[in-house]
């Protein structure tokens, strides 16, 4: 089978919808996974009774099951409790869930990556909680947080591609419908590479650099 | 306590500390008078930090009453429930700085604005006036150029030069040091043992600090305490302690201190 110029240009633009739809699926899957993963650090950094132990175990679950399962379980199981979802909307709540668990540990180390030293500092100049926290410790657990964050950015942006399993029609359901329809995979999956590559890689040296601006030595 | 309060700014009774089985701080009984400069010196674990950082309330006691100026830091009966933080400590704290060995420095501000922050945050000070009391002390301690730098692009001896201005800029009446010259450099030693001196010698704050700096503490201090196995085993003037000892233990202590 060689490559076929003009049967590649043909499939290209309902690729690139395919792609805007995985992009669409990330971005919302981020803000959920930022969300919900600020409550769960949140709940567990209060050590309350019974919830915070609840949201560990949340935490262990959601990282110790695969992705795929979640989704399976999200599109098949919850219809017959009368949740009928669409597949966008399943595989991004699905996405964000996931990486919410993620995202709650970015922030704990985060937190925890700002040493003791500051935190005594800021006791020694009696600064009340809130600057404590606004002025000194958030600043520079940023820092290291938003690095960390992009990096699972990248790996949710590629993950969502699970969700073709699902029948979420992004980037790799696109390219899959029509390997089947046209009987030609080559062209397809192809571009489906590139146009993943052609997201991910910028963005990591994206990232890279972000990374290198906020170091504390910078 | 306030008939006392005038000639007494530090004062530990009773007061008892242990981390398991280890028996940190035994009934320790401790005063400074106001202005004094106050040297503690001992074998390494022999609760020294402790005593400071009790005093910062970065510890609790288990038991006793620790007071500053005349105001309750600690009143820990042993069995109840400590509140970390009560309203007296927060204001009684405010009349104390600290020095740390680490520096401890904000990573993310300025020389100058590791200075202003609490000055800004804690007393409500409008930032121009805050910079203006920063600039004063940084120049003190001799880091005018410095004032927009990053504490990653100054030396040890800055950065603590930075930590001591910092502290000094809550108008503290009792100023902490905790084996401040102890993460640095030897070439670097002497620029912080100066600014250290300068305040000594030039204000009225209390000044209780650990150090191993036997010729130092000699010179600056009014009093030195030898502290042993969690109790002050020998104390008095500087040229008692450091030269005629009478205790065995501070006497073998300081050949091994005075060797290296
Ligand atoms: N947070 C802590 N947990 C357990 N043990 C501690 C803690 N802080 C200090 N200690 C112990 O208390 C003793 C006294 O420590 P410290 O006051 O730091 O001594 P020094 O400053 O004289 O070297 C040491 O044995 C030390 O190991
Ligand atoms: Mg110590």
């Amino acid at each position: 089978m060689t490559w076929d110029n003009e049967f590649a240009l043909s499939i290209l633009p309902d690729l690139l919808g395919g792609l805007w739809v995985t992009i669409q699926a990330t971005m919302s899957g981020i803000l959920i996974a930022l969300a919900l993963g600020l409550i769960v650090a949140v709940i567990r950094y209060l050590r309350i009774p019974v919830l915070s132990p609840v949201f560990g175990f949340y935490v262990q679950f959601v990282r110790g099951t695969p992705l795929l399962v979640q989704a399976f379980a999200a599109f098949y199981i919850l219809p017959d409790y009368g949740i009928v979802l669409s597949p966008l909307i399943t595989g991004i709540i699905v996405l964000g869930v996931n990486y919410s668990s993620y995202t709650a540990e970015v922030y704990r180390s985060g937190i925890e990556d700002v040493g003791t030293g500051q935190w005594e500092a800021a006791t020694a100049l009696s600064l009340p909680v809130r600057p404590t926290w606004t002025r000194i410790v958030l600043p520079q657990a940023v820092r290291s947080i938003v690095p960390m964050l992009g990096n699972y950015w990248i790996q949710m942006f590629k993950d969502s591609a699970i969700l073709s399993l699902i029948t979420m029609n992004e980037l790799l359901n696109v390219g899959q419908t029509i390997g089947s329809s046209e009987f030609r995979y080559l062209e397809p999956l192809t571009i489906v590479g590139i146009l993943f590559l052609a997201v991910s890689y910028p963005a990591a040296v994206l990232i890279r650099r972000l990374e290198r601006r906020l170091a504390l030595t910078s | 306590m306030s008939e006392r309060a005038s000639d007494v700014m530090i004062s530990f009774e009773n007061v008892d500390k242990s981390w398991g089985d280890n028996h940190v701080l035994k009934h320790l009984n401790f005063h400074v008078k106001p202005a004094e400069k106050v040297s503690i010196i001992g074998a390494s674990g022999s609760g020294k930090t402790t005593i400071l950082r009790i005093l910062m309330t970065l510890e609790h006691p288990d038991e006793g009453v620790v007071t500053v100026d005349g105001d309750e830091l600690w009143n820990v009966t042993r069995g109840r429930r400590i509140r970390r933080e009560s309203k007296q400590m927060k204001l009684t704290r405010r009349k104390i700085g600290m020095v740390f060995q680490q520096f401890n420095l904000f990573p993310h501000l300025t020389a100058i604005e590791n200075v202003m922050e609490a000055p800004v945050q804690v007393l409500g000070m409008s930032k121009e006036e805050a910079r203006e009391r920063a600039k004063g002390l940084l120049d003190m301690v001799g880091l005018d150029k410095h004032l927009d730098h990053k504490p990653h692009r100054l030396s040890g001896g800055q950065q603590q030069r930075v930590a001591i201005a910092r502290a000094m800029a809550m108008r503290p009446k009792v100023l902490l040091l905790d084996e401040v010259t102890s993460a640095l450099d030897p070439e670097l030693i002497g620029e912080v043992l100066g600014v250290i001196r300068d305040l000594a010698t030039s204000t009225d704050m209390t000044m209780l600090m650990v150090t191993h700096e036997m010729r130092f503490a000699e010179e600056i201090s009014d009093r030195v305490v030898m502290f042993d196995n969690g109790t002050a085993i020998e104390q008095g003037p500087p040229q008692q302690v450091l030269r005629a000892p009478e205790n065995e233990r501070t006497r073998r202590f300081l050949h091994a201190v005075l060797e290296h």
